[in-house]
């Protein structure tokens, strides 16, 4: 072996790096939407990765829900008590659930729940050559893992999106009737007489957009992971840093432009 | 093996893998600095060097895990660096690759192991079909056994005959075996061996034997060839390769022998 003179950097090694990694990522969007939409389709694996991501959250996705409602409704009673508004709770409680907080708090579970779990399985598939083994099988294992995992992950997350609305509410309601008796109907008919379809729809929209994410950012992370077990550590770390990330740059992002479709 | 035995798997008129001037680097690293070597069909080739040589590095570059800087690598008439994703494909189909470490799925059992490959490119097979196909590779690795068990439950050398079956279960033309008694102990290296020679027999395979384990190159290759800085230094029978007389190849196998 001999060594060569060392490579030229067009502007210095990290800024070459980081364009070379925003590259690297693009194509790897890229590559997800050319194999996607390609037969073969492996359903019985997406339908595997459903229940993976999907059904064992819920255990998670419902406490937090919950918690997070009754937690919400504790904290805003007192502000509206001094107006004595404290009839508008229901409605208060369900935009701020149904527009914002049912989404981001899906999102970030599921940042660190599901982004880590992925980041780290198919890093350490990688780095045990699992991948490899999958390629020189005739398998092709972009489809099989990431394709699967990304998909899968864009379909539950707005499902768990909606779910932890859904038990958020209840956690409200079960605070407000413990102070006012209020029935369970005429909380959500208070609670959704505020509440348009654009509501809804954005925040599904918003979901679909955060499960993408989450997904692809653990699969991106996983599947190029280098340098042995502590490359498996790394992957998983900033397979949930990035989704949160670029969660909360979404979640600003189509705020304003809903906004701005209200407006006109 | 004896020479009458090897006369009759060996077919010195089909080169059944052909490498010519290959040369591949990473970064500022040069790995292989022009190989060449012809496979003929049902032969086992060994091929020796120290760890980092770039031993690994020249089978990935066969199955077209990695692409050469230069060169040109023929497997079964094809020319692997210039082949496309589906031709590729098709000629990993009749390529068999053991990995050092096995590489067994380890969210599945050793039956899911083996069936994985067979489902995946053969949708039209029946279980009863893919049954029989498990069972036959797990008789001739001598696991029979173990067809429920987890990865994590095998020992070392389970995991490689695992390994071995799984490549197996595809009937492939050529195996490509990376380190496949490495981190075993001395008793398992022998099966190991044994192994490969039975398949080469039974499966009348021609191979690439990557190895630092002189035992093993005795055992198994047909031929011996000697990679030390990113060259070939010496291809031959290992008798021949032990007694040329070059300082780097004499060195390596006195290293050995101490060790």
């Amino acid at each position: 072996m001999s060594v060569k003179p060392s490579r030229q950097y067009l502007f210095s090694k990290g800024l070459d790096d980081y364009f070379i990694g925003i590259q690297s990522a693009y194509k790897f969007m890229g590559r997800f939407f050319r194999e996607a939409f390609k037969p073969p389709f492996h359903f019985r694996e997406l339908m595997n990765q459903c229940f993976e991501i999907g059904l064992k959250s819920l255990p998670l996705i419902t406490l937090t829900g919950f918690i997070t409602g009754i937690v919400f409704t504790k904290q805003s009673r007192p502000s509206l008590e001094t107006f004595g508004a404290t009839s508008w709770l229901p409605s208060l409680i369900s935009i701020a659930i149904l527009r914002a907080l049912a989404s981001l708090v899906t999102a970030l579970i599921c940042a660190g729940k599901v982004g880590s779990g992925i980041g780290a399985e198919l890093g350490s598939m990688r780095v045990t050559e699992q991948i490899d083994a999958m390629e020189v099988s005739s398998i092709n294992p972009f489809k099989f893992l990431v394709v699967t995992r990304v998909l899968a992950s864009t379909i539950t997350v707005p499902v768990l999106a909606l779910y932890c609305g859904f038990v958020a509410l209840l956690g409200s309601f079960s605070n407000i009737n413990a102070h006012e008796s209020t029935s369970f109907f005429s909380f959500f008919e208070n609670g959704f007489d505020t509440i348009t379809f654009l509501d809804i729809f954005t925040s599904v929209v918003k979901s679909i957009f955060f499960g993408f994410t989450i997904g692809m950012v653990g699969c991106y992370k996983g599947y190029n992971a280098s340098s042995g077990t502590v490359g498996v550590g790394k992957a998983a770390n900033q397979a949930v840093v990035l989704s949160m990330f670029l969660v909360f740059i979404e979640e600003v992002v189509i705020v304003q432009v809903s906004n701005w479709i209200r407006l006109y | 093996m004896n020479t009458t035995q090897e006369k009759d798997i060996i077919d010195k008129d089909d080169v059944v893998i052909s490498i010519r001037n290959l040369y591949k680097s990473f970064g500022a690293l040069d790995v292989l600095t022009g190989i060449d070597l012809d496979v003929h069909r049902g032969e086992n080739v060994a091929v020796l060097g120290r760890s980092g040589t770039g031993k690994s590095v020249l089978i990935k570059i066969l199955v077209g895990l990695l692409k050469p800087d230069a060169g040109d690598v023929v497997v079964l008439g094809k020319h692997v660096p210039r082949l496309s994703g589906t031709e590729l494909d098709a000629l990993r189909l009749k390529i068999g690759f053991s990995f050092q470490n096995s590489a067994l799925y380890d969210s599945m059992n050793v039956r899911q192991n083996l069936e994985f490959p067979l489902r995946m490119n053969f949708k039209h097979l029946t279980k009863k079909e893919i049954d029989d196909s498990v069972d036959e590779v797990l008789d001739a690795v001598g696991l029979k056994d173990k067809i429920n068990q987890m990865p994590s439950d095998l020992s070392g050398g389970q995991k490689k005959r695992i390994g071995i079956a799984r490549t197996l279960i595809l009937k492939p033309e050529i195996m490509l075996y990376d380190e496949p008694t490495s981190g075993l102990d001395p008793i398992t290296c022998i099966e190991i061996n044994e192994l490969i020679n039975d398949v080469q027999k039974k499966y009348k395979t021609s191979s690439i034997i990557i190895t630092h384990d002189l035992t093993c190159a005795k055992a198994t290759g047909n031929r011996v060839a000697m990679l030390l800085d990113g060259k070939f230094l010496k291809v031959g029978t290992f008798s021949e390769v032990f007694d040329y007389p070059e300082e780097r190849i004499q060195s390596f196998f006195n290293y050995n022998f101490i060790q």
